[in-house]
């Protein structure tokens, strides 16, 4: 039998932004549901990664002068007063953790709170999250949105993919709203931690009617050993990298090697070691994060003494900063009553046109999700439930087929289809006119094909793979739209054919649609920049 | 990829599958879990971490399944590392949490800068 449940907010994704948004909320007396595809806890990119965040104290200066700092470097996409408002936030809100988190008590005798280990901070949002009552769904994807007839959001549809009948028992969970924190779209490469990273939440706001932002600045990398998704950049500080005859190539003073290393793997296999960490760090690495030497000691590999082959990974907006357009200071999407927290939202606003990086973009998701989430139990209090009154489905393409349904397997066909397009160094670092185009052509295509003939399948896994297909699909096409029309280059989004920033094009490009994908400047974020 | 269900260790608590985030493994009555879905797994070893037993091994090849010979990992004394680093579970306390020194990796680790030629 299916699941019902009426609530006042429902958090879709339980990564760092819903976790932080479900216990906002719970905090604040209202009943909550957290959705997560996989399991709250070890689910999303943070539960495998070592956040950092943004901390600066509640020093006047010291908070102006970091604004300062990170709004230089944004290349004027970025405002200035949202980047106030997390440090400050993300200041007031991390201790709240210490009941479940043992922050370390640092040489100068202060509980060290901005980093964390991945997998401690997300087990203990878990606890933080269950002690303040929220209700966990894991392995409870969710499939589409639902609409009230006034546009307004009115809760989701998914299903819980470990119970049921091979299909899976499915859940409808009619809330007064929704905070999507799905996180970015990592188009399956293979980035650590971003498996369930497919876009989902990005689909189904937009079918429910939400535009994006930034989808153009979605091009950030990181080295890995070959074969490993270990995408830990602290060690490889100390990398050296050489090519297949041994000779080592010049990575420049920038610490960013992405272009130098893609240029190179682009020509043949690319080897590095790690040779320049000093003793006393190699000894301490494990203690630092405990998973950077599996893969190496696993394959017998000495990362100190060999050289060993190394490969990018694509971060597609997980480290971008494109996602869904808000349009208060809640967070709120297009859509009223639909929320977007971390990386599932755009960073413009903080880290314009350049990465959000690490802790920067944790901070976003910690106040994004804090925001969201206190935005929703006030609405449930001024609107209700509304639980009662009849609401639509919005879901198309892996839901819904609208012409004949193709019992083919599509789902693996589209996203290796979207992978070739969104994947190779030369389509993404290196873009130019002609190859977006085709590359857009192609993925029109695709759609057509989503839209019309892929069906959810027979079983839970096949569902849900199918509508993972269609969001791919789609990120994919608003992401190659909006870096044609960005007719120059700008932080994360370089084009060979317009190697120059362009003063003119100063601003944010939205996007969306679905059969018809749009890209056009948004025009109030340009005024709000000057401010 | 998830390789690896070390029968004689495992303890059947299916803990595994209810904390793996890409839902590869399915629960089986009176029996260890079994690996359904390789294909999903995303080499984040974080089955590892919470399997109690050590009776799990993640290959660290994320781009095909490779052959493991179980009595040679079981030798190898890699079962349990992450567990045993992380300080998780019975070795709490017996491996401090140096996360917050991890930015001196990044600040040591930036090569110097060389002076700009006249």
């Amino acid at each position: 039998m299916a699941l019902q449940i009426e609530t006042d907010v429902l958090v879709i994704g339980g990564g760092l932004a819903g976790c932080w948004a479900a216990i906002a909320a719970a905090e604040a007396g209202a009943d909550v549901i957290l959705a997560d595809k996989g399991y709250c806890g070890t689910s999303g990119v943070t539960a495998t990664a070592g956040p950092n965040h943004w901390w600066v104290p509640p020093d006047a200066e010291k908070r102006t002068q970091a604004v300062r700092d990170r709004n230089n470097r944004a290349l004027g996409l970025a405002d200035p007063r949202w980047m106030a408002r997390i440090i400050d936030t993300t200041w007031r809100t991390l201790p709240t953790l210490a009941d479940y988190y043992q922050h370390s008590i640092t040489d100068g005798g202060v509980p060290h709170y901005q980093s964390l280990r991945g997998p401690e901070y997300l087990r203990a949002l878990r606890r933080y999250a269950e002690v303040r009552g929220v209700r966990i769904l894991d392995h409870s994807p969710a499939l589409e949105l639902l609409l009230h007839a006034d546009g307004a959001v009115a809760g989701a549809r998914g299903l819980r993919r470990q119970e049921g009948p091979p299909t899976g028992r499915d859940w409808t969970v009619r809330a007064a709203g929704v905070v999507v924190a799905t996180g970015g779209c990592a188009f399956l490469s293979k980035l650590l931690g971003s498996r369930n990273n497919t876009g989902d939440g990005h689909l189904m706001a937009a079918e429910a009617g939400a535009r994006l932002s930034g989808m153009e600045f979605s091009t950030y990398h990181t080295v890995a050993e070959r074969h490993s998704t270990q995408t830990r950049s602290a060690p490889y500080a100390f990398a050296d990298y050489f090519d297949a005859e041994g000779r080592e190539i010049d990575t420049g003073a920038d610490p960013d090697v992405t272009l130098p290393i893609a240029r190179a793997l682009l020509a043949g296999p690319v080897y590095a070691t790690l040779a320049r960490m000093p003793a006393d760090l190699r000894a301490i690495l494990p203690q630092i994060q405990p998973a950077i030497l599996l893969p190496f000691q696993r394959q017998g590999i000495d990362p100190f003494t060999q050289r060993f082959a190394i490969t990018l990974h694509g971060e597609g907006t997980v480290r971008g900063t494109g996602g869904l357009r808000l349009t208060d200071e809640d967070c709120q999407t297009d859509v009223p009553g639909l929320y977007a927290a971390g990386d599932a939202a755009t960073r413009e606003l903080i880290a314009g046109a350049v990465s959000g990086g690490g802790a920067q973009n944790s901070a976003w998701a910690l106040s994004s999700g804090t925001w969201a989430g206190q935005a929703v139990v006030r609405l449930a209090r001024v609107r209700g439930r509304r639980a009662r009154e009849v609401a639509e489905a919005t879901g198309g393409a892996g839901l819904r087929p609208a012409g004949t349904p193709d019992a083919a397997d599509l789902n693996g066909q589209l996203a290796e289809g979207v992978r070739a397009e969104m994947l190779p160094y030369d389509k993404i670092l290196f873009r130019r006119a002609p190859v977006l185009t085709r590359s857009l052509d192609t993925l029109d295509g695709l759609w057509r094909v989503a839209r019309d003939h892929l069906t959810p399948g027979a079983d839970a896994t096949s569902r849900v793979r199918a509508r993972e297909a269609a969001a791919l699909v789609a990120c994919a096409r608003w992401t190659t739209a909006t870096a044609l029309l960005r007719t120059e280059s700008r932080g994360l989004h370089r084009r060979e054919d317009a190697a120059a920033l362009d003063p003119g094009q100063a601003h944010r490009l939205l996007s969306g649609g679905l059969d018809r994908v749009w890209v056009t400047p948004d025009a109030t974020a340009a005024s709000a920049q000057v401010a | 990829m998830i390789e690896l269900i070390l029968a004689d260790r495992c303890t059947d608590c299916d803990t595994c599958v209810q904390v793996c985030p890409t839902n590869v493994f399915d629960a089986r009555p009176g029996g260890p879990p079994v690996i359904a879905r390789q294909e999903d797994c995303q080499t984040c070893f974080l089955c590892e971490l919470y399997c109690q037993s050590d009776a799990l091994y993640v290959a660290p090849n994320c781009d095909e399944p490779v052959a493991v010979d179980a009595g040679a990992i079981v030798a190898s004394g890699l079962l349990g590392q992450f567990r045993r680093d992380s300080g998780w579970h019975e070795w709490a306390g017996q491996s401090p949490n140096l996360h917050w020194r991890m930015g001196e990796l990044f600040a040591r680790g930036r090569k110097p800068v060389a002076a700009p030629t006249p």
